[in-house]
């Protein structure tokens, strides 16, 4: 029982440790969104609260908190409460499964702790896929149940994408899963280590940059942000499917948008980019001799190409308009679809030939 | 290994799952339950009426739409579960040789022959 007792304690302190940084990275997020298409618009960007406004976040945060929470006459009160929530928690919870330095265990009274991956489960990928789907649940109960037509267009819009890119999601994943041959994210990233070039982006003998470009434009797309927002096209649709919302409510969308943001951005570090791997061979602590401290480097590393990522969506969001609603659909079925396929039946010969000639 | 040994190994792995889905859970129902009871609440008819470009609202939000929507959660449902099915294939793909890779050529011809017929039939258009 105390070994119980152990591994909830362990686990518990995992998840409040992951869930604590996304919601400060979430919070960073939305000060650097803001000052980066400042700096990109020759702005300063926010300034008044703090030091370079660097308080910006959580001032943001407190008002939304203490603000009133207006449920619209008509509305369903059940599920314009459950939406939020709904939408909230499969952006969260898909980070169980991410493994954000290396896989070194110690023990503690008895128990095997791996301190940078909460759960090693061998259908990671699968997993966050599936979840990943259940945020457009939220979305299109959030958008009927405001009684808006606003918020049900937005709602239906923004449903039909998502599905629409959910696909060339899971057909971009293919390549890497041929190379992988696992669906678990933690021996992806372990068949990633020594160099850049053992990276699925640029490994032999089928280098997936194909697939990652497509895997980045329907995250985009999935993730509803510029240039395919357009569930939520100010000018067409006020605010989309949270028009109605408002409060505490309106954040956990808020929250839930940039939680995916992050959450597609370390699936993709951890798919394409090699996950916590550094660039070179072994690590640089390593090598002066600091082995225990090889940890710093690497999750230092993983969060290098997560912010990278996370940096494109706001370099994106300053240079491109928005695509028009059929130019969307006919881009994700007709240009995305066919490139994935053809991605995976090469990327099955080239692995089919490789291992014939070994 | 026995069953339950086996169950009791799979609950193990999936525990600290099921608790993030429990935590996330109780996080925002939580934020949600103490935000209730600080904020101000005074509502009256014209801040409750739904926003309409400041107009009164008029007939009923939940309107018909268009039939295209569904044609494409239709598409996605197909499309999505021949995904599915190449997931386990690509997992084993070095193990099970030239038999493996045939069969999926054909698996992935007949996905090519579906999809051809959506976009001929127009289904892919928006308008």
């Amino acid at each position: 029982m105390t070994e119980f007792g152990l591994r909830l304690a362990i686990s518990l302190t995992q998840i409040a440790a992951v869930m604590g940084i996304v919601v400060i990275t979430v919070l960073l997020l939305t000060l650097a969104e803001r000052k980066v298409l400042g700096w990109m618009q020759d702005r300063m960007g926010p300034m008044e609260v703090g030091p370079y406004g660097i308080l910006q976040p959580f001032a943001d945060a407190i008002k939304l908190f203490f603000k009133e929470d207006i449920i619209p006459a008509g509305a369903n009160k059940f599920l314009f409460t459950m939406a939020p929530i709904l939408c909230l928690v499969p952006a969260f919870i898909g980070f169980a499964v991410i493994p954000w330095g290396p896989n070194q265990t110690f023990e503690v009274g008895g128990v095997t702790v791996r301190p940078f991956i909460i759960s090693d489960i061998n259908i990671g990928i699968l997993y966050i896929l599936a979840f990943a789907s259940l945020g457009a649940y939220g979305i299109i109960l959030g958008g009927w149940a405001s009684n808006s037509k606003y918020s049900l267009l937005g709602g239906l819009r923004s449903a039909a994408q998502i599905i629409s890119y959910e696909l060339n999601v899971g057909l971009s994943i293919v390549g890497v899963l041929i190379l992988g041959g696992s669906l678990s994210l933690v021996s992806i990233t372990d068949a990633q280590a020594g160099g850049f070039w053992h990276w699925y982006l640029f490994a032999l003998p089928a280098p997936q940059i194909f697939a990652f470009v497509i895997y980045v434009i329907s995250a985009v797309a999935e993730t509803n942000r510029v240039p395919f927002d357009l569930p939520e096209a100010e000018s067409e649709l006020v605010a989309g499917f949270f028009t109605e919302y408002s409060g505490l409510r309106f954040a956990f969308f808020f929250l839930a948008e940039y939680a995916n943001m992050v959450l597609v951005s370390c699936v993709a570090a951890a798919l394409f980019l090699g996950g916590w791997n550094a660039p070179y061979p072994g690590t640089i602590m390593g090598f002066i001799g600091l082995p225990s401290l090889a940890w710093v480097e690497n999750t230092m590393w993983f969060a290098v190409k997560t912010y990278s990522l996370l940096f494109l969506f706001f370099w994106l969001r300053a240079t491109l308009p928005r695509l028009r609603y059929d130019q969307l659909m006919r881009f994700g079925w007709k240009v995305l679809l066919p490139i994935a396929l053809g991605n995976i039946v090469v990327t099955a010969i080239a692995v089919f030939i490789y291992q014939q000639m070994k | 290994m026995t069953g339950t040994e086996a169950l009791l190994e799979y609950l193990t792995k999936f525990f600290p799952i099921f608790l993030f889905i429990f935590v996330a859970l109780a996080f925002g129902v939580a934020t949600l339950l103490v935000s209730h009871f600080v904020q101000p609440r005074y509502p009256e008819p014209e801040k409750l009426s739904t926003y309409e470009c400041g107009a009164e609202p008029f007939s009923d939000a939940r309107m018909p739409f268009p039939v295209r929507y569904y044609i494409f959660a239709m598409l996605f449902v197909i499309f999505d579960i021949e995904v599915i099915f190449l997931y386990p294939w690509a997992v084993v793909f070095t193990k099970i040789g030239v038999i493996g890779l045939i069969e999926m050529m054909i698996f992935i011809g007949l996905f090519i022959v579906a999809y051809v017929y959506a976009w001929r039939k127009g289904a892919l258009e928006w308008d």
